[in-house]
């Protein structure tokens, strides 16, 4: 089996699409470990992608006013038990543009691996863009993994993005983004995060709301069982008049595991609101009982809770 | 025999005052009756529910609570469900990435839920795939709470203050709900303050000052509860409502 076939494989044993990734229509980037193994781009989106010593590079730009009718495939991965993988992406949606890129990182075998992602991203003046990363681990913990983003949304642009950790051993994780929103630009930072064993969860989303009426909403969802560490910081700051800000953490705690939120909210601007809530514990009591009072056994209504949170 | 026999059940809770919640209480549900329980605020209606239900914290200070022959005892709540109990409580509680159906067929896998939610004034294809979370209102969460409980065809349902939050024109809504759980064969114990509620039941009875003063007709109960003529209180106006 070729190694393509392979991550192919993983890919879709890991829910995703892989007839996306054979339809001219969809445009994509496969790449194991430094090597990249298959591309194809669509009308309006330019990729430069580049083999590095132990990684990719990659320039994605969507050209002014082309809103891409399907979501772009980012297919990035490990297959062996030890490796690194660095990718450097510079992602730039022109003016009025659009894209929805899918991001599905697989190391499916991991013993001792890391991932390392540093992304620039320019987001054009009403431009948007969503961004959707999702990672499938094996059971072992060997996986490292430190994303970096530092997001620039133009004026009016929008900018979403879903980070998914929920399946197989977490390892360790460095997650930080940073984004800075525009005059009337919105932005929404999403994480779930499932850890297990002795896994070390860090998360920090920082949001500048530089500009007029610009609106910002950090949400970690984040649950730890066994021997897990989670420390989670939502930092926004409303820097102009009438910027809207908010961060949201819940954590669900079980066995030795331990949690903590930190959110930093900060307002420089008179005409700005920043407001922020963290729930750190055990399994809601009243979410618990209601479900009991169904006829669920305790241990059903916690896996239902947590499943849900982490949707 | 009743379905549900309370007797004598006292509940003393700690660090309140008055600390006597419920004071001998005893009362019967027969098995496929609305018994509809009426007082005023803070009289222990949602507390007697929740020693029912078996909910924590919530354990009798004496007295007994048995169902279908069955003392209750410190039995969890889902064993109390699997018997037949269950419960819709006064302000539902919200859930994080869990959609109406699948919220409404976790133990009931081949419910109708579309008629279900029509019966309670929800269009099914509105609602059946939004999530039960903070998007729902008061009503919309409480309407849910209701059909969730109903797709379980219960022996007891305890219903605390079903019409609470919700407006007075579906107050007709939350009465057909009643009414299903009584085509169910399901008796209900239906906590209200609101008599015109009440009246829907076939049997009910006051509970005030930690006791039920008054038990019978619905409507000569709503009678005396209106009057708040009250044994406890030396059949002077009550002094606990």
């Amino acid at each position: 089996m070729s190694e393509l076939d392979e991550l192919t494989a993983c890919f879709g044993n890991a829910g995703g699409d892989v007839a996306a990734l054979g339809d001219a229509e969809f445009a994509h980037l496969a790449a194991s470990g430094h090597r990249i193994l298959s591309s194809r781009t669509v009308e309006g989106l330019v990729v430069d992608a580049r083999e590095t010593r132990d990684g990719i590079s990659a320039h994605v730009t969507v050209k002014a006013g082309v809103k891409l009718k399907n979501p772009v495939h980012m297919c990035f991965g490990v297959l062996h038990k030890e490796g690194t993988q660095r990718i450097e992406m510079d992602i730039r949606l022109e003016k009025g543009s659009s894209a929805h890129v899918i991001a599905h990182c697989i190391f499916p075998k991991a013993e001792k691996v890391r991932h390392i992602m540093d992304a620039t991203v320019a987001i054009g003046e009403g431009a948007e863009m969503r961004y959707s990363e999702t990672h499938f681990h094996g059971p072992l913990g060997g996986v490292e993994v430190v994303p970096k983003a530092v997001v620039a949304v133009g004026r009016g642009g929008r900018y979403f993005t879903d980070f998914t950790l929920t399946t197989g051993r977490v390892g360790k994780l460095d997650l930080d983004y940073t984004v800075e929103a525009a005059e009337n630009a919105v932005t929404e930072l999403v994480a779930r995060v499932f850890g297990h064993g002795r896994d070390a969860i860090h998360i920090r989303d920082k949001v500048l709301l530089a500009g007029k009426n610009a609106r910002g909403l950090i949400k970690s969802r984040v649950a730890i069982e066994d021997d897990a560490t989670a420390e989670v910081t939502g930092i926004t700051e409303g820097n102009a008049q009438g910027a809207r800000g908010h961060v949201d953490c819940m954590e669900i705690v079980k066995d030795r595991a331990v949690a903590r939120a930190i959110p930093i909210v900060q307002v420089n601007d008179p005409g700005a609101k920043v407001t922020h809530e963290a729930a750190i514990g055990s399994v809601d009591k009243r979410q618990m009982e209601t479900l009991m009072a169904h006829g669920l056994l305790p241990e059903e209504a916690v896996d239902i809770i947590v499943k849900g949170m982490l949707r | 025999m009743a379905m549900l026999k309370i007797k004598d059940l006292v509940y003393e809770a700690a660090g309140q005052r008055p600390s006597r919640i419920l004071d001998g209480l005893s009362f019967t549900v027969e098995s496929g009756e609305v018994h509809a329980l009426l007082g005023a605020n803070g009289t222990g209606k949602s507390t007697l529910a929740y020693l029912i239900m078996g909910c924590g914290g919530y354990r009798p200070s004496s007295g007994d609570i048995v169902f279908e022959g069955n003392a209750l005892g410190s039995r969890p709540i889902h064993e109390r469900a699997r018997m037949g109990i269950t419960m819709a409580w006064q302000e539902p509680v919200r859930f994080e990435g869990i959609t109406v159906n699948d919220y409404l067929t976790f133990r009931n896998k081949d419910a109708d839920t579309a008629e279900l939610l029509a019966l309670v004034g929800l269009n099914p294809s509105l609602y059946g795939h939004r999530m039960v979370d903070r998007a729902l209102s008061g009503g919309e969460r409480k309407r849910i709470e209701l059909v969730s409980i109903l797709v379980l065809r219960p022996k007891l349902a305890i219903l605390d203050e079903p019409d609470s939050g919700i407006d007075m024109l579906s107050t007709q809504d939350i009465i057909n709900v009643i009414g299903a759980f009584k085509r169910n064969g399901s008796a209900v114990l239906l906590i209200t303050h609101r008599e015109e509620i009440a009246m829907i039941a076939d049997r009910s009875s006051q509970l005030c000052g930690g006791r039920i003063i008054c038990s019978g007709d619905p409507a000569k109960v709503a009678e005396h509860y209106k009057a708040r003529h009250c044994m406890i209180c030396s059949d002077r106006e009550c002094h606990y409502v």
